[in-house]
């Protein structure tokens, strides 16, 4: 026997989705009491009209719009990494891959809702879809918005498909294991899943399939948002640094969201055997490095700006610098590059407790790097006359308060019904995963890496 | 031939009366809002009377400028509208059609003379000023973008007016109610394409300029106003 994953892994995983636990409901209680505040909020708004919010001539983008890209960036944590670490066969990455997924998949339906919750009409979006109307006419193809939309329903469809298909040998372990109205349920959701050679070697090309497919998709949807700021001839939106920035921001605070969920999942699920150390060793490397582009980036933009020194721009730039926002500014490089660099740069607070203290710098950080994006320029456009000064209302803080609680709320009930680790993964990682096999070496779960069991087909 | 619509705005000769304001939104409809809102950013004028202070108290002049919408030729709120709401239309005007319009505000934001207002709430009117609504001109619903439209309306009705007459329309027959109302006469508004139309005659005048130029809207008004070359003295 030179398995490490025995009966006791499998029961670990499946004992959340088959006992209820007194702390589930309290999250879930106060978790949804949030989420109902905000959706009373949201209804707030439709009632009485937009301007419950603050957004005021000329500040028309504000709060909502900060939220949206904030959301969208931290979406980037899962399904980009899982699959980066995937295709290079990253032995770590077995216990991060799903816990990373879903807070792709949760983080952009959250997202999404942002544009939404913003329109002055929110009852005609659907007028984006390009369907065959009594309007005649489609939507406009030049507005980054209209791409906007096709890119995030890419990106949800795709990363929903990454996130759903490893789980169906899932699905079916807990099928076997369960009784009653779970078993119909989750029999329902294994989709016949037998466990046979031919449909693991499906699982596996499928998944080959779309860990290179989501890759350029993801790239793409943190670009195209960013265009709904560049494409505009605003003071310091007109950037074509903007792209790349956001990207590297978005994965930048996708990894300490993820960080933080696996730490929280750790302490919650007693998952100490599973996540380990190692885990965020690695991940604290990974946000050390995104925090030094962040800087790499940062200092190009504002660089470049300041010795362009184009009046338009350098408003908005001292406003950042050292006026009105420099708080809000000084507070974000503090968070997103400051922080997490003493802490991770040393190997001795690399340690897990360092990881989530740099995370939630970095995803404070990272929020308000999108509203010094999303305000300051439209405070400060073209014409000295028409400056404004945008404050946020309760209502804008309430729905921004519900989506965080959301976040939460969907993760918990998610690792309430589904195993939040792969269990298949696991086991393979287990079973076949040849040792030394270049950045695949060192899957922390082996203990005896020398004699490796022949595969045995099916794992289930 | 198709009419290109322009203005030409006298700073030199604007008192900064506000004439034009309030004729503006008699015309066409604008709603007032409170002053509570008006401080929060949500007054709607489509015209407005900027103010410019040169010199140092005591010995302070002001100079006056009134902004609308530029209705460029590049209009950057155009293309950034995903609904085609904002759109160019065959005169050349930056059209804004209320019913296809979304809000999402992204062209209020694009524009560069921040000239586009959003109905933040249902429109309202204080009493009797409910009474007096034009019928040539939509209300526009909470949630639209709206924005000054050389009162299109009232080219509308000159055009079907000389289509009737088998004509094209006189030069300074036809005014929108700014222009109308400006007791300096400081606005003149007509035919581009027309050489001879007063507006084309004063776009081309030395003591003209645009607005923000060098951002490459290219707007079709075109500010007139003594330069300091002119100003012997000056110099």
């Amino acid at each position: 026997m030179n398995r490490t994953l025995t009966k006791p892994f499998t029961d670990d995983m499946v004992r959340p989705v088959m006992n209820t636990t007194v702390w589930f409901w309290a999250i879930v209680l106060a978790t949804g009491t949030v989420v109902a505040c905000g959706a009373a909020a949201w209804a707030y708004q439709l009632w009485y009209g937009i301007g419950v919010s603050g957004k005021r001539w000329p500040t028309f983008w504000a709060l909502y719009l900060t939220n949206f890209v904030f959301w969208i960036g931290i979406s980037h944590a899962g399904t980009l990494i899982s699959a980066i670490l995937r295709l290079v066969n990253a032995g770590w990455r077995r216990p991060v891959t799903r816990v990373a997924e879903v807070i792709t998949v949760f983080a952009l339906m959250i997202g999404a809702m942002f544009p939404i919750i913003h329109l002055g009409r929110p009852w005609l979006a659907f007028w984006l879809f390009p369907y065959p109307s009594a309007r005649e006419i489609w939507p406009n193809f030049r507005s980054p918005l209209a791409w906007d939309f096709f890119a995030i329903n890419t990106y949800l469809t795709g990363s929903l498909l990454f996130l759903l298909l490893p789980m169906i040998p899932d699905f079916a372990t807990i099928r076997d294991r369960a009784t009653g109205w779970r078993k119909k349920v989750y029999g329902t959701l294994s989709f016949g899943w037998r466990g046979t050679t031919k449909q693991w070697n499906r699982l596996e090309s499928a998944m080959q399939i779309m860990a290179i497919a989501i890759l350029p998709v993801a790239v793409s949807v943190h670009t195209i948002v960013s265009f709904d700021f560049s494409m505009a001839n605003v003071p310091m939106w007109h950037s074509t640094i903007f792209g790349p920035y956001f990207v590297a921001g978005a994965i930048f605070s996708g990894i300490a969201a993820l960080i933080i969920a696996m730490a929280a999942l750790r302490k919650a699920l007693g998952f100490e055997k599973y996540l380990l150390p190692l885990h965020f060793d690695n991940l604290g490397k990974l946000l050390l490095l995104m925090s030094i582009l962040w800087g790499y980036f940062v200092f190009n933009e504002r660089l470049t700006v300041w010795y362009g020194n184009e009046h338009h721009e350098m408003a908005v730039f001292w406003a950042t610098q050292r006026g009105q926002f420099a708080p809000l500014y000084w507070t974000m490089v503090v968070c997103n590059f400051v922080v997490p660099i003493a802490i991770l740069s040393n190997p001795y607070t690399r340690n897990i407790v360092g990881c989530v203290i740099a995370s939630c710098g970095v995803v404070v950080g990272m929020w308000l790097e999108r509203f010094l994006i999303v305000v300051p320029s439209l405070n400060h456009k073209a014409l000295p006359y028409a400056w404004g000064n945008y404050t946020p209302t309760p209502v804008e803080l309430y729905i921004m308060a519900a989506t965080f609680a959301a976040m939460i709320l969907l993760y918990t009930l998610f690792a309430k019904f589904v195993p939040i680790i792969a269990i298949w993964e696991m086991k393979a990682g287990d079973f076949v995963h040849p040792p030394q096999q270049g950045i695949g070496a060192g899957d922390p779960h082996r203990i005896d890496t020398a004699a490796a069991p022949s595969s045995t087909g099916a794992v289930s | 031939m198709a009419y290109r619509w322009g203005m030409a705005v006298d700073i030199d000769k604007c008192t900064g009366c506000e004439a034009c304001v309030t004729a503006c939104h008699a015309e066409n409809n604008i709603p007032t809002v409170s002053p509570q809102q008006a401080s929060r950013g949500r007054a709607m004028h489509w015209i407005r009377v900027e103010r410019y202070y040169e010199g140092n108290f005591p010995d302070v002049r002001v100079k006056f400028r009134p902004v609308l919408c530029q209705q460029c030729d590049n209009a950057p709120c155009e293309a950034v509208c995903p609904t085609y709401a904002a759109h160019h239309n065959e005169d050349g005007l930056n059209a804004q059609v209320y019913n296809r319009c979304i809000g999402t505000r992204y062209c209020a934001n694009a524009c560069t003379y921040n000239v586009r207002f959003f109905n933040f709430f249902n429109p309202e009117w204080p009493k009797p000023l409910n009474l007096q609504l034009n019928p040539d001109v939509s209300i526009r619903e909470v949630g639209v973008m709206e924005k000054c439209t050389f009162c299109v309306q009232r080219i509308k009705a000159a055009k079907t007016a000389a289509k009737a007459e088998n004509r094209a329309i006189v030069d300074g027959a036809l005014q929108p109610a700014c222009a109308q109302a400006c007791p300096t006469s400081a606005i003149v508004f007509g035919d581009l394409n027309d050489p001879n139309s007063r507006v084309a005659r004063l776009a081309k005048s030395p003591r003209g300029t645009k607005l923000l130029e060098d951002l490459g809207a290219e707007p079709k008004i075109t500010y007139l106003s003594k330069q300091p070359w002119h100003e012997s003295d000056a110099y």
